[in-house]
């Protein structure tokens, strides 16, 4: 291990260098995007532990017809706060914030990104956006309207509603702010020979997500706006009796929400195109192709938000196009599967704890896609819209899709980052317990949904017991395992076995091939780029 | 200077910090596009009474105010081309001129409010209920697009006022006033905006 060793280089790593400051405040003033990451990291674990509990909730409830452990208007309650944290304070900023932050800059070369102090504005303005969720706790009582805010009743309910709009706005202008860090840092700061084509995946896939993030989120920004000016001034933009138009309130909102999945799902396909060539030892089967329709999932994704509204009142024509543009999506999306398993085709594989997570993505992104066409299509729509298959459409593709390369991620990435290893056996007892809980968890729904049961009730018929029960046993299969995980990563975190290796898993792009960890400015010299990345000699 | 602080400041790059201004400026415009579709919406699905509230509007204030938002971003213009000429009173009178434009546009447009609040024109006020629903929404778009245009203009003042002191310090000079540029940048959109705002609101009637 000489070559592959960075002790006794006589370096300071990231962790180690503090700027010259004590305490907490090494963390909360540092502007290197390393610590930033982490700051992200942490920040989300909170809030992430706290919308776990309320899901559990909320499957406890559902475990019995009739009330079980809480009435209509806590449950309400329930799923719109648990939406908002899980929507706005996890899965949006998730992976970008956090793994973004940490490897983009080292992926293309850099020492940083481009505007390190508008970085760290960006984490506190998440923080400042975090806290208003939190304040709509409180008061009147927590907001009821799901988390899509859907107008009339968003300005209508006596519930404290205003904060967890406004911290929905302020939480987009903190996205906002890190795609126009990313765009610009990848534009200006590669380094030489690190062409466009050069770039590893996982970067092109947050240069897509940063257009999106910069050219949507400003849309949801202005609708929350006016539904603030309507509960505060009463205005009436989506007020009826008023003239307003709540369907015009619908419409902007998925402008925004819309290509908003596709900010969660992008980065989440780019994790899973490192992980996958990496453990096959395998260049990546269709590198311009995988670009290519990261590019093009960025774009269509803007033009089929009607899906979302095919029962609430569209022409005709309005609703074929956005039926047809939908089935569009899923070709880039396609293309993407089929080059992740071209690449582990006839490659060496070695399952490791983050090709497990990699492959199980594949298997509940396929269902989550293809449950995705059966909603995308009109006629099936009418039938499935508003039961609880969207529900598990929606788990499969947003918690199965990003949930899963999260984690991927961060067991791909851990050594790198902490300079410590996990405990890898429990690691893999952990991954099968969750996987398991979660197909148990969410499986039922599409059953569920086809026979008829409604979301967001918080009782139903006698006849949809049984799968609610395997579904809430699942739920808790699912945390059980979810609580081994974390508690590996936690503690290896802490004390787990110092690691100094730089390349663990014979990656080949840049991140790999810098001391474990990482200095405080990434490389010594910036590197020279002479070979494409993906290269198995 | 701290390892930390060093590491920030080696790396000055113009390029990319008027490639970040220009991608917030999309931004900017897309947070202004989605009042504008709200405008185009209910333009369409109440022609007659928009039509009727827009001749309500005072086009001489509008007028007036539109001209002041031109002049300022070309005295603005010229500090950029007066800053490169090593020319820094110049650069600073010709900031303060455009700062106390934007003062007098705000100014006007508070007369302009309050002649309409005066008449009992505001966002939800029981006249507006009865004039019906045209004229609610058309109010309503006009004080809020207004009103969140002239938040901008307190914005770019406070920038301008950054931009003004760091010259007054030679921190921006001839070599070094992107900064000053940037500033440049953003009051050019709010004047953009203003120039979409008063026709659909003033002009077409």
């Amino acid at each position: 291990m000489t070559s592959n060793d960075s002790e006794n280089k006589g370096y300071k790593s990231y962790l180690e260098e503090d700027g010259g400051r004590k305490g907490i405040f090494k963390w909360i003033l540092s502007t290197d995007h390393k610590r930033i990451a982490l700051l992200y990291l942490y920040s989300m674990m909170v809030w992430f532990t706290v919308g776990v509990v309320l899901g559990l909730l909320m499957k406890l409830e559902l475990i019995a017809p009739g009330q079980t452990i809480m009435g209509p208007q806590s449950y309400n309650a329930t799923f719109t706060v648990h939406g908002v944290i899980m929507i706005f304070l996890i899965v949006i900023p998730g992976l970008p914030a956090v793994f973004g932050n940490f490897m983009l800059p080292i992926q293309i070369g850099a020492k940083d990104v481009a505007f390190p102090r508008l970085n760290l504005l960006s984490w506190y303005i998440y923080v400042l956006g975090s806290i208003l969720v939190i304040l709509s706790l409180f008061g009147n009582g927590p907001p009821d309207t799901g988390w899509t805010f859907y107008a009339p009743y968003s300005f209508k309910t006596g519930t404290n509603m205003l904060p967890a709009a406004l911290g929905a706005f302020v939480l987009g202008f903190s996205s906002i702010l890190t795609g126009l860090n990313f765009i610009v840092t990848i534009h200006r700061m590669r380094a030489p020979g690190m062409t466009w084509f050069k770039m590893p995946l996982f970067t092109w896939t947050l240069y897509g997500t940063g257009w999106i993030q910069l050219l949507a989120t400003p849309i949801i920004g202005i609708t929350l706006l006016m539904v603030a000016g309507d509960r505060i001034l009463g205005i009436g933009f989506f007020d009826p009796a008023k003239g307003g138009d709540p369907l015009l309130y619908q419409h902007l909102f998925w402008i925004y929400s819309h290509p908003a999945v596709y900010i969660m799902i992008l980065p989440a396909m780019g994790v899973i195109s490192e992980i996958i060539p990496t453990f096959s030892k395998k260049t990546i089967f269709g590198y311009k192709a995988i670009v290519l329709s990261t590019l093009a999932i960025a774009f269509v994704g803007y033009f089929v938000w009607g899906h979302h509204m095919f029962t609430s009142g569209m022409s005709g024509t309005a609703l074929y196009t956005f039926s047809i543009l939908t089935f569009l999506v899923a070709i880039p999306s396609a293309i993407k599967v089929f080059n992740w398993i071209s690449t582990m085709h006839q490659g060496s594989i070695s399952t490791d704890i983050p090709f497990l997570w990699a492959a199980s993505f594949i298997f509940v992104f396929l269902i989550g896609g293809l449950t995705g066409l059966v909603v995308g299509a009109l006629a099936t729509d009418v039938h499935l819209h508003d039961t609880a298959f969207v529900v598990a459409h929606f788990h499969f593709i947003v918690f199965g899709g990003v949930g899963f390369a999260f984690f991927g991620a961060i067991h791909y990435w851990f050594p790198k980052i902490f300079g410590r290893m996990y405990d890898k056996s429990w690691a893999k007892t952990g991954w099968i317990i969750f996987f398991v809980g979660f197909v148990t968890l969410y499986g039922p729904m599409f059953y569920l949904g086809m026979i008829g049961m409604p979301r967001r009730y918080f009782d139903y018929l006698d006849e949809f017991h049984g799968p609610n029960i395997v579904s809430t046993l699942g739920a808790l299969v699912m945390i059980a395992g979810l609580l081994i995980i974390l508690t590996n990563l936690i503690k290896a975190a802490r004390h787990g076995e110092k690691t100094t290796e730089m390349n663990p898993w014979g990656g080949t792009n840049l991140e790999w091939q810098i001391p474990t960890p990482p200095p405080l400015e990434n490389f010594d010299e910036i590197p020279v780029i002479e070979k494409a990345t993906y290269k198995y000699d | 200077m701290s390892a930390t602080s060093a590491h920030i400041n080696e790396h000055r790059d113009d390029t990319a910090s008027k490639l970040g201004m220009w991608l917030f400026i999309f931004t900017e415009l897309m947070l202004f596009g989605g009042l504008f579709i709200t405008y185009s919406v209910y333009r369409y699905s109440h022609s007659g009474a928009f039509h009727l509230a827009a001749q309500e509007l005072d086009v001489t204030m509008g007028t007036i105010n539109t001209v002041i938002l031109l002049i300022s971003s070309m005295t603005l213009a010229m500090s950029t081309t007066a800053i490169q000429k090593k020319d820094k009173r110049t650069t600073l009178i010709l900031i303060g001129i455009t700062l106390v434009l934007a003062l007098v546009f705000l100014v006007n447009k508070y007369f302009e409010w309050s002649a309409k609040i005066g008449h009992g024109i505001w966002p939800g006020s029981p006249l507006l209920e009865e004039l019906g629903r045209g004229d609610t929404l058309f109010f309503g778009l006009y004080f809020f697009m207004t009103g969140l245009h002239a938040v901008h203009i307190i914005v770019g003042m406070v920038i301008l006022i950054v931009v003004f002191v760091f010259v007054w310090k030679d921190k921006l000079t001839f070599d070094n006033f992107q900064l000053l540029e940037n500033g440049g940048l953003y009051w050019h959109l709010v004047d953009l905006i203003w120039i979409f705002l008063f026709p659909l609101f003033y002009l077409i009637t």
